[in-house]
């Protein structure tokens, strides 16, 4: 109990129904101070709900919420020190930027001089000092973003609540937003708790990600643990990028388990997961396209502990850094592979033959049936 | 240019779409239940070649309708006699009546000769009486038995119970009750003004008495028939009606008399179907045309023994109501000369304004 | 010569509406201005002078009636708001979708029948033998009839169920228009009921409120029949005596001055509305 003060939100048990329908199923957490932490799940699957559930809006049906170790269970939304920036961001449309930040301040009482101070001070930390008495109609895109923080960080809250906020912009903006969010996260020092259905807004902003799919939570965990170790076919296909098969198990040897897809493709692929796998059992295997190496057919044998296929190239997805091929092995199926596309003669071209090499080691195969 | 053109073209089509199908049409301006379908059905009968369109409205409104157009718009209307004078005189709505066409003989002479007097301009008359029939009183006789005289509205005893109708009437009929004669007032406008001043204290100081002003015979009816009140100024028709449906309920003429309304037939000045006009006038002056009619109407046509046709029940009520001597001292309405109306108005806009009660 | 056709289509568009404001609006009104520039100085003729205006000031039955009209309607325009605000937002926001459309339907109802019908509907509940006055008897907690009818508050009760739908219509419209995410936010930043409601509700429907409140209050002091049929033996209208002057006075002149000034006297009346509200006409019955 003593390190109770060390998390600032802690779920138990949590658990939500709407009628017959479960829409947050027993799920449970704690995010330490100061951490930029995500919930990622495709939409409907209860993230939100599980928001609202911790903003006041709606009642856990079963479990716990704890700010700062103490139960907020019967604590009304407007006196919970959670603050939350919308989907949409509900700035106040019909007041000043000003405004919209004392709004809250003056919520809690503070002073004429006080809310000065606060909102100047506040208004300098978003790097938008200037824009006090712009009306809310007059800001861009990500002038309004910076605005709902800025509104609920002059209020000090134990935790940031920010649901999908950057849905509504375009990629460019997107993109540049995902940084300054992750700066702004360190700068503040605040509890982000962030909501997204895109993984790579959760990989790229997070110190950890909670995986939610049909009101649970499949696994929490850094990145870079989801990335590389996920525990479920399902974390497995939503996060990151995979080639994804279903198949067999035919053997299970000593340097991996011998697959068989049902297109008909024979890979060696490494267990993954806690379901045990035995031959005869159905599988999903999934891939990640930067493990495979696609190169020009050779006479050099295939590495040890190695997948080796040949195909064709079908196409070639241009994308600079993220280049890909996407190459049609002999029984028609399709995988595809990270490339090097450097405008040179060796680069790869529709129709070329080629090979491709990818580990055991990253051949994940789950049990079929979680997912 | 081309703006004048498409002017041009939009009047002449609104002016050619009002004109047209107006040629065997009788337009008829007059009031509620004074064109009874049967009537109307039985007159295009005999008349195959002409249409009746029936307006209902009510003097003042007559005469503003009139007035807006010049006259136009109806062939045939019946204000009621005191309303022929003044408003001829001031807007030109009303073109002389050729008499030779009207059946005069068959109406009372009293009245035609009343309506005459009252509607003659340079030698021209401009109307001849249709129906006539009186304001008075009317109570029910068992909760108040002694309503006699139009200032018996205004007795304490029947505080909350009586109700009159805030017109010039009233202000006539009170003036009676206090012993003067305001149709004599009539030639000396300051003498007049004088009395209304009077009249008008009166009735200010009444208001504590009334329950409300009626507006129209269905909320009189309503009110009377429910027993929220118990006596009221009314006409003498709707009165009858309601003597059918409750046999306590009677009209009263006034101890100084009934004061006395006639309905006219007027031709407007620019009336399109004179001849449809004085066919329809002498149609409902035909005796049983005439039951019907007072049928509808409850008022007594202005033929020589009209009273003996009336629809029975209606006479049971009359003989109810009317004695000899009522009849001998009824008293005609005169004739509204200009600046009356509007000295009229103003007092009883300064009645409903003050806070008497 | 695309141009042309293109603008003479604009033109062909724009003609029915020009032509209904200047044909419909704007004609009658010059011409009711200069009717009411007539003085009578005997029958059949006129001069030119502001007698009728003159006249309206010196009789202070007038003017008192103009203010005791304008101040009765801006009583209904308030009551109107004040039931109105929290219909409009049960159906705007809390109703689903379903019962919204039959709520709305049921707002609607009123207007269905004539003015006339409705004036008669409040006789028949109000009168002293009317429903309500009996069912008291009937209980017993009076021992006679009580008249609810003619007098001020049947009239102000009249009117307000007659506007209320034009109160409720541009509050839901723009109650509608506001994400629940913004009352949430109101809240969740530390806002209590109240708070709520003054800073981020009532601010947010003010064009709805202000719409609302315009078209009511111009109703209000426009109506005729009901005033004139639930109101009392002291309770006069000012409409009453434009028709009085037109109708049962043949005095158009001081008619038409009476219905100019009250076009004026609404106006700037609800100019001063939209001032002290901060609003535009442009922002507030435009955009609703």
């Amino acid at each position: 109990m003593t390190t109770d003060d060390a998390f600032d939100l802690e779920c138990l048990g949590i658990c939500k129904d709407f009628g017959a329908f479960r829409a947050v199923d027993d799920v449970s957490f704690r995010i330490p101070s100061g951490t930029f932490f995500s919930i990622l799940g495709p939409s409907g699957c209860g993230k939100t709900t599980l928001m609202r559930m911790i903003a006041g809006f709606e009642t856990p049906t079963q479990g716990d919420i704890l700010l700062k170790g103490r139960s907020v269970l019967s604590v009304p939304p407007n006196r919970r020190n959670v603050k939350m920036v919308f989907q949409h961001l509900a700035l106040f449309p019909m007041m000043d930027v000003y405004e919209n930040i004392a709004y809250g301040l003056r919520c809690a009482g503070a002073g004429k001089d006080e809310i000065a101070g606060r909102v100047a001070d506040v208004l300098t930390r978003v790097a938008l000092p200037d824009l006090a008495r712009r009306q809310i109609h007059q800001l861009s895109g990500g002038q309004k973003q910076r605005i709902a923080i800025a509104r609920c960080m002059a209020l000090n809250p134990d935790v940031l609540l920010l649901d999908e906020p950057l849905g509504a912009l375009d990629l460019k903006l997107r993109e540049a937003m995902k940084i300054e969010l992750k700066l702004l996260q360190h700068q503040f020092d605040t509890t982000f708790v962030y909501i997204t259905h895109d993984q790579s807004e959760a990989l790229v902003m997070s110190d950890y990600v909670a995986v939610m799919n049909a009101g649970r939570f499949e696994q929490v965990g850094r990145p870079e643990e989801l990335y590389h170790a996920p525990k479920t076919a399902f974390v497995a296909g939503f996060v990151g990028d995979s080639n994804r098969w279903s198949g067999r198990a035919l053997e299970v040897r000593a340097d991996g388990i011998k697959v068989e897809t049902e297109a008909g493709l024979t890979v060696v692929a490494t267990a993954f997961g806690d379901g045990a796998i035995s031959a005869g059992d159905a599988v999903e295997v999934f891939v990640r396209p930067e493990f495979i190496a696609a190169t020009r057919p050779g006479p050099d044998a295939a590495a040890p502990g190695g997948n080796t296929h040949s195909g064709t190239v079908d196409s070639v997805l241009f994308n600079g850094a993220n280049s890909r091929v996407l190459v049609r092995s002999p029984n028609g199926t399709m995988i595809e592979a990270d490339v090097v596309v450097t405008g040179g003669g060796n680069d790869l071209h529709e129709g070329d033959p080629v090979r491709l090499d990818w580990p055991f080691a990253q051949t994940m195969c789950f049990a079929a049936g979680g997912a | 240019m081309k703006l004048r053109i498409l002017l041009v073209g939009l009047l002449s089509t609104t002016a050619f779409g009002a004109a047209s199908g107006s040629a065997e049409t009788l337009r008829l301006l007059t009031w509620g239940s004074y064109a009874p379908d049967e009537l109307i059905q039985k007159f295009e009968e005999r008349y195959p070649d002409i249409d009746v369109e029936v307006t209902y409205s009510n003097n003042e409104e007559m005469i503003a309708k009139l007035r807006a157009t010049g006259g136009a718009g109806f062939d045939l209307a019946q204000p009621s006699h005191d309303r022929i004078y003044a408003a001829q005189l001031e807007y030109g709505i009303y073109k002389p009546l050729d008499l030779s066409q009207i059946d005069t003989d068959v109406m009372s002479p009293v009245h035609l000769e009343a309506v005459k007097t009252n509607a003659t301009l340079d030698g021209k008359v401009y109307a001849v009486p249709h129906q006539w029939g009186t304001t008075g009183l009317m109570a029910d006789i068992t909760k108040a038995p002694d309503v006699k005289g139009w200032d018996d509205l205004c007795d304490p005893a029947y505080t909350g119970k009586t109700s009159m109708r805030l017109r010039r009437t009233i202000l006539l009929g009170t003036a009676f009750a206090m012993g003067e004669d305001p149709f004599a007032a009539y030639s000396d406008l300051d003498k007049y003004q004088d009395l209304l001043d009077r009249v008008a204290d009166k009735l200010i100081a009444c208001k504590q008495v009334i329950k409300a002003y009626w507006q129209g015979g269905d909320d009189l009816s309503a009110m009377m028939l429910s027993g929220e009140i118990v006596a009221s100024e009314t006409w003498d028709s709707t009165a009858y009606k309601l003597y059918d449906q409750n046999q306590n309920i009677v009209f009263i003429p006034p101890e100084t008399g009934a004061l006395t309304w006639i309905d006219t037939f007027a031709i407007p000045a620019k009336g399109e179907a004179d001849d449809a006009a004085y066919k329809w006038i002498n149609f409902v002056l035909e005796p049983e045309n005439v039951t019907i009619m007072s049928g509808s109407t409850g008022a007594i046509a202005a033929v020589k023994g009209g009273a003996d046709l009336l629809p029975e029940d209606k006479k049971a009520a009359v003989k109810a109501s009317f004695t000899e001597a009522d009849i001998e001292n009824l008293k005609f309405f005169a004739n509204i000369p200009p600046g009356v109306e509007d000295m009229e108005g103003k007092t009883l806009e300064k009645i409903k304004a003050a806070t008497g009660g | 010569m695309t141009r042309d056709a293109k603008r003479l289509s604009l033109i062909l568009l724009f003609a029915p509406f020009a032509l209904w404001i200047l044909l419909l609006i704007v004609l009658p009104h010059i011409g009711m201005v200069a009717l009411s520039l007539r003085e009578k100085v005997a029958p059949r003729i006129y001069e030119f002078g502001f007698g009728n205006y003159i006249d309206f000031l010196n009789e202070p039955i007038y003017w008192n009636t103009l203010l005791r009209t304008a101040s009765m309607s801006l009583l209904v325009t308030a009551l109107a708001l004040l039931i109105g605000f929290p219909i409009a937002y049960y159906i705007a926001k809390i109703a689903g979708r379903r019962a919204r459309g039959a709520l709305f339907l049921m707002c609607l109802i009123p207007l269905w029948v004539s003015d006339l019908i409705r004036a008669f509907g409040w006789i028949l509940l109000l009168r002293q033998t009317g429903v309500i006055s009996s069912l008291l008897v009937w209980s017993g907690m009076t021992d006679e009839g009580i008249e609810f009818l003619y007098n001020d508050a049947a009239v102000i009760v009249g009117l307000v169920y007659t506007v209320i739908l034009f109160m409720i219509v541009p509050l839901v419209s723009t109650l509608d228009g506001m994400g629940d995410d913004m009352i949430e936010a109101g809240y969740n930043l530390g806002g209590g009921h109240l708070t709520v409601l003054r800073r981020i509700i009532i601010p947010y429907a003010m064009p709805g409120i202000v719409a609302g409140c315009i078209v009511t209050f111009m109703l209000t002091a426009g109506s005729y029949l009901t005033p004139i049929l639930l109101g009392g033996k002291n309770s006069s209208w000012f409409t009453e005596q434009i028709y009085n002057q037109f109708i049962t006075r043949f005095n158009w002149e001081s008619g038409a001055a009476f219905g100019f000034l009250l076009l004026a006297f609404t106006s700037i009346t609800v100019w001063l509305g939209l001032r002290l509200s901060g609003q535009s006409l442009a922002n507030t019955v435009a955009r609703t």
